[in-house]
């Protein structure tokens, strides 16, 4: 409390001239065509985008991905996979999920300048499924593209507790002579399965 | 040198004496600020964005006590407790005390040049916690025992066959292996193991976000996620600097920050943190260690804007040739070398003077910090304060008589012209001249140029 004070109180010795904040309804560059665009940068950030038509292509899909065809463990945030056989209401333990092998999760939308998609813990009972799979394939309506981060933060609410992140690409580092290397401690790879007709 | 003051020249010339290992790193900086040029060029409102990114951040100095207020009051209604430090010591008996509280013996660390500068690890260490740095480029400047040589790239110093040696070392990899998929790969199995054994996660912060309460913490490698999505606590340490008003301005900042600091057109976990986990503890330690003292600087306080993207870093020439070591400071480079001198005047002299003013690290700055400007205005204040060596001081001084008087200056020219070719090497060339250690003078002219000047156009 004393601390809280003795800085507040150095923080206000000279009070500052007021600067004005910006507006952020600015004129920011939309891009011509978000859903290319966001394929392209997916693409670009070491990701793997693929059309399909509606969800139930999009689940026929799945045993082409050698990530889901060759999983023993998989954990689905999504209705209906076949493979599913990790469910995470019934974990008390996160630490349990420690060897999952493909998680597939629902993102809320995308964003076409950096291809990440939005993805919460609203509904999900252990956020870690989201970092520690080997793989994760994200289920995304293809409506819900965004075109940049402007119109990402319009889209978010942060009214209640919760944890929200913006996925790009699968896990990767360069700390080693800048040698791009996948997979460092997060997912080794991100397939995103863009749902043309929406959720329908 | 001095005890206990830092000598930037000294430690740079070691530096370059390994030629071979000045170019590669050099070369290295080099290619990462060439994709932050292609990642700045793609987004045709780049200047936009830098002004408005600007506007925030002075906005938010502006009023940075309100806010902070607000960022805790809105932290503490979603669960979260918030602490406040002083100082470093004061950080680091916080941070003990909620380990030491919930009977932690292990924690795991993401990237924070918050705690890198209040030395944290070593104080825990000194307590008996382990304390394990989960980046790959800080795990390895960890095991090697050294402080990270960059903010953004820890390890960008180091080679990969002295990364294999390394691991082969600590985490048992086959001798002599270089190959970076190899030894990155080793570093995730063995970390993994450390995840798994955590009892507590500890991130730094990117942005914290008054209106919200909440804070947004940036990684490419999603070991800050994984560190503090398995054990029950939490803790966030930030320095006072980090607050943000508003939400949305996370859309100016996420669209600069990574294609600033390595060309991505954004990073790849940017997870955004309001309140604990269900069942778990977040506490977020506030933390001032001179930044107060900075914020009513007029002339310094826009230093405080600094996002931490590293491009300053990787574009400044004295920063590429002479290596993160040399600053002896947790942030080097142009940024580092105003943050520094503002906390130790005396120890930190050297380093407004490690610079050319060339100013790119002003034309690349995300956050529009004059920081040439800044430099000099250091220079400025150093000298006035008496903080400069003697050699400085003299020439400088000797400098200011000459060139404040017209006689004395063309007088002295002309004698120079003379005189200069005539001297033995050993006058010209000798510790006193820091100019000519490896510099040449060039062959004097017979005339001045305001003699030539006056000839050619007949007067
Ligand atoms: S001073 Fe500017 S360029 Fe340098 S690290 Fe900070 S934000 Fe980046």
């Amino acid at each position: 409390m004393e601390s809280k004070q003795t800085i507040l109180q150095a923080l206000r010795f000279k009070r500052l001239d007021e600067q004005p904040a910006p507006s952020l309804q600015q004129n920011w560059v939309a891009t011509p065509n978000a859903i290319a665009t966001f394929e392209k940068m997916v693409a670009a950030v070491g990701g793997n985008c693929i059309r399909v038509r509606n969800m139930q292509d999009g689940l026929a899909k799945l045993p082409e991905l050698p990530c889901y065809a060759d999983a023993k463990k998989v954990c689905s945030l999504v209705e209906g996979v076949e493979k599913a056989n990790v469910f995470l209401d019934d974990i008390a333990d996160p630490h349990d999920l420690e060897d999952v092998d493909v998680a597939i999760v629902r993102g809320e939308f995308g964003v076409a300048e950096n291809g990440a998609v939005w993805l919460t813990d609203r509904g999900v009972k252990h956020r870690v499924i989201y970092f520690i799979p080997q793989h994760i394939i994200v289920l995304l309506d293809a409506d819900q593209i965004v075109h940049n981060m402007h119109q990402a933060y319009e889209r978010v609410g942060f009214e209640q507790a919760g944890f929200g992140v913006f996925l790009s690409g699968p896990s990767k580092t360069a700390d080693i002579e800048q040698s791009l290397v996948i997979g460092a401690h997060g997912a080794r790879s991100l397939h995103v399965l863009l749902l043309e007709n929406g959720g329908a | 040198m001095t005890h206990g003051v830092s000598d930037h020249p000294q430690k740079a010339a070691e530096f370059i004496s390994d030629s071979q290992r000045a170019h590669w790193h050099d070369g290295a900086l080099w290619f990462v600020r060439d994709k932050r040029d292609a990642a700045a060029r793609s987004v045709p409102e780049w200047e936009q964005l830098r002004e408005t990114a600007r506007q925030i951040k002075a906005h938010a100095l502006s009023r940075l006590p309100d806010y902070l207020e607000e960022f805790e009051r809105k932290a503490t209604a979603l669960g979260a407790q918030v602490h406040w430090a002083r100082d470093a010591q004061e950080h680091n008996e916080i941070v003990y005390g909620i380990l030491k509280a919930g009977g932690v013996q292990r924690v795991v660390k993401s990237k924070s040049m918050l705690t890198e500068e209040c030395h944290l690890n070593p104080f825990l260490e000194q307590h008996g916690i382990e304390v394990v740095d989960t980046d790959l480029g800080e795990r390895i400047v960890q095991l090697r025992q050294e402080p990270p040589s960059h903010i953004v790239l820890p390890a960008i110093h180091i080679k990969k066959e002295e990364v294999g040696e390394c691991f082969h070392e600590h985490l048992g990899t086959e001798a002599g292996a270089t190959d970076p998929a190899y030894l990155t790969e080793a570093a995730r199995q063995h970390l993994r193991e450390r995840f798994m054994q955590a009892d507590a996660g500890i991130t730094g912060v990117n942005f914290a976000i008054a209106e919200t309460g909440g804070f947004v913490v940036c990684t490419n490698e999603g070991n800050a996620d994984l560190g503090v999505s398995l054990p029950n606590l939490h803790i966030a340490c930030m320095g006072l600097e980090k607050i943000i008003p508003r939400a949305a301005d996370l859309g100016v900042f996420l669209r600069l920050l990574a294609r600033s600091a390595t060309g991505q057109p954004i990073t790849t976990y940017s997870s955004h943190f309001h309140g604990p986990r269900a069942g778990g503890a977040l506490h977020i330690v506030l933390v001032d260690n001179g930044r107060s003292a900075l914020q009513q600087s007029e002339e310094h306080q826009r230093a405080l804007s600094c996002i931490r993207c590293g491009a300053c870093l990787n574009t400044c020439p004295v920063y590429r040739r002479s290596g993160g070591h040399s600053y002896e400071t947790p942030v080097p480079g142009p940024i580092g070398s105003i943050l520094a001198p503002s906390r130790d005047p005396e120890k930190y002299a050297s380093l407004p003077f490690a610079c050319s003013l060339c100013g790119s690290c002003t034309d690349v700055c995300p956050v529009k910090i004059d920081i040439h400007h800044q430099l000099l205005t250091w220079r400025r204040e150093l000298a006035e304060s008496g903080h400069l060596d003697w050699k400085k001081r003299w020439s400088m001084r000797l400098a200011g008589v000459v060139l404040g008087r017209v006689w004395l200056y063309r007088f002295a020219g002309k004698a120079m012209r003379i005189v200069l070719p005539l001297l033995p090497r050993f006058l010209k060339y000798n510790p006193l001249n820091a100019w000519g250690k490896q510099r040449e003078l060039p062959p004097m002219p017979r005339k001045s140029f305001r003699e030539q000047y006056r000839r050619r156009h007949g007067k």
